[in-house]
């Protein structure tokens, strides 16, 4: 945003100092409100442009595509016209099971919510232990590394045996996905930390705590985002296939009714919502680490 | 007499082998030193020869095999502050300022006996006496080696040490700002009259700033070959020494020492 601005300021200088000679006429500088805004819209542009123009491309050969006799799927007219209610209004409240998708997806973030925060406590404090301790990553390390391969929706029945309902199971399921890379992202941040540091902590005599909070903590801290980031991607996916079986009310369950009562223009809105709240989320967390971890990447 | 059976600081027959399964090296052999305080110490050597080994035991970052490390005729075994470091690498921490690097140490060291105000003041006077101060909110990755170098040592000389202890504080620099930061270095010294082991590969350096210099042999079982006293008088000034007599052979004696009798053994094999 700054050099713009700064090249601008130096052309007048250039310019005055090469008059004598009179060799080219530089064009004055923008100056004022025009001269700050125009580049900085063109710099919005070239991000925004591209994408919509990818867009308007992919629903045009969708159109072409669907919108004809004997189409298994709704073309975007028809969506616009079918499942307008949904796309227009998502904050809409008509009864127990007819409301907007905003609430649906708020119920099922309220869950994501929990279940990715005791994730991100307990993977922290867990990868904290085996960075640290040899004995704890030999005793435990091998035993994640099998756990974590375990896709989401095996643990589900297991968690309905366990908690006999299905909110805390949602919220189990959520949180035994998300909780594997956080913990090891975290070991290998806290394994990495350097001697040099832990040498400082050593002559300075920290505590345990101390070193938890002033020096493990923001050094591994760039690990420890990576594997938040890659946790709540991976609890966005969850929290979509657990509500599909767990039924009630969220935006999996939703898709699941969608899908049972034939409205496949109501899907592929709902499929809209979750890949833009993803994407949300993804872009929250990375924004939460840029803002904590400055700094901490180069020495 | 009293002073040289009851030194400062006394590195006592220190051993240290390291063991890899049924291999060991020995690294260290019988190393003793004694150094008063106030006084200014460097011991020098090729890399490799276990200098740097040496200053981790006093620090107390690596333990001795045998012997031991007595500060005020008390064996010291662990890090702590009464021997604080400033290394190579500088070791600032990264995600604080340059201000916050040096009040972690000053709260650490003076939690318990210094107000909020006055350990402030304090960090801001060793921020000052190394001449960093305007660049207080900074962060370490900001500012240039050779201020890095600076805010290391104002962080070490906060912590009040009874011994400074230098791990080859300028190797990483040009040679302007490492002159620049021994000048200061000794004006500190001047001021404060700290007690200081400065490990060095550089000849210059350790005449123009000890009061004494530990010459060690090669590694492997590096021992301790030549002890010179540097009959410099203080303040020393950088342009009146290039010609003093006593310097030059000062100078020659560690030269000697070096490459004469205790050459690298990179530079034998290469003969």
């Amino acid at each position: 945003m700054n050099m713009p601005l700064l090249g601008g300021e130096a052309k007048p200088a250039a310019s005055a100092r090469s008059a004598p000679a009179a060799v080219i006429e530089l064009k004055p500088p923008r100056s004022g409100l025009s001269g700050r805004i125009l580049p900085a819209l063109s710099t919005a542009a070239a991000r925004v442009v591209p994408p919509l123009v990818t867009l308007g491309l992919l629903l045009i050969v969708w159109e072409m595509l669907c919108n004809r006799p004997g189409a298994t799927l709704p073309a975007p007219t028809k969506i616009w016209t079918e499942a307008r209610d949904l796309i227009v209004e998502p904050f809409f409240a008509m009864g127990p099971q007819d409301i907007g998708l905003g609430w649906r997806v708020l119920t099922s973030l309220q869950r994501v919510a929990i279940g990715y925060g005791l994730a991100g406590v307990i993977g922290i404090a867990l990868g904290t232990i085996i960075g640290q301790s040899v004995w704890a990553m030999r005793g435990l390390d091998p035993i994640f590394q099998v756990l974590r391969t375990i896709s989401p929706l095996a643990w589900l029945p297991i968690s309905l045996a366990a908690f006999r309902d299905s909110q805390p199971s949602a919220i189990f399921v959520i949180f035994i996905t998300s909780v594997w890379p956080i913990i090891i992202n975290t070991a290998v941040g806290i394994r990495n930390i350097p001697q040099d540091y832990r040498n400082v902590a050593l002559v300075l005599r920290l505590n345990p705590i101390e070193f938890f909070a002033k020096i493990m903590v923001p050094s591994a801290a760039p690990y420890i985002f990576t594997g938040l980031r890659i946790g709540i991607g991976l609890s966005w996916l969850a929290i979509v296939a657990a509500e599909m079986l767990t039924g009630g009310v969220g935006i999996g369950f939703f898709i699941w009714d969608a899908w049972n009562s034939s409205r496949i223009p109501d899907i592929v809105v709902a499929l809209v919502y979750i890949g833009g709240v993803g994407f949300l989320l993804d872009r929250l967390v990375a924004l939460i680490a840029g803002f904590v971890t400055r700094g901490t990447a180069a020495s | 007499m009293s002073l040289a059976s009851h030194p400062y600081l006394k590195i006592d027959h220190v051993d240290k082998t390291y063991a890899r399964g049924a291999q060991t090296t020995e690294v260290l052999a019988d190393i003793t030193v004694a150094i008063d305080k106030g006084e200014f110490v460097s011991i020098i050597g090729h890399s490799g020869c276990g200098k740097s080994t040496l200053l981790n035991i006093v620090a107390g970052l690596t333990p001795v095999t045998t012997g031991a490390v007595l500060l005020e005729n008390r064996e010291v075994n662990d890090p702590g502050p009464d021997r604080a470091v400033v290394f190579q690498n500088h070791s600032l921490l990264p995600w604080l300022t340059v201000y916050d690097n040096v009040r972690l140490a000053v709260d650490k060291v003076f939690g318990a006996t210094k107000s909020r105000a006055e350990r402030h003041a304090w960090t801001m006077h060793n921020l000052e006496l190394v001449q960093m101060a305007h660049a207080k909110d900074k962060r370490p990755m900001e500012i240039s080696g050779g201020m890095k170098q600076r805010v290391g040592i104002a962080r070490a000389l906060a912590m009040e040490p009874k011994v400074l202890l230098l791990d080859e504080p300028f190797g990483a620099l040009d040679a302007l700002t490492r002159a620049h930061l021994q000048d200061s270095v000794m004006a500190i010294h001047a001021q404060l009259k700290n007690t200081v082991l400065m490990i060095t590969h550089d000849v210059d350096e350790a005449v123009l700033l000890s009061d004494r210099i530990v010459m060690m042999t090669n590694g492997p079982a590096a021992r301790i070959g030549e002890v010179l006293t540097v009959p410099l008088a203080r303040p020393r000034r950088r342009l009146e020494l290039a010609a003093d007599p006593a310097y030059i052979k000062a100078r020659q004696r560690v030269i000697e020492f070096l490459y004469a009798r205790h050459r690298a053994p990179a530079l034998q094999a290469a003969e």
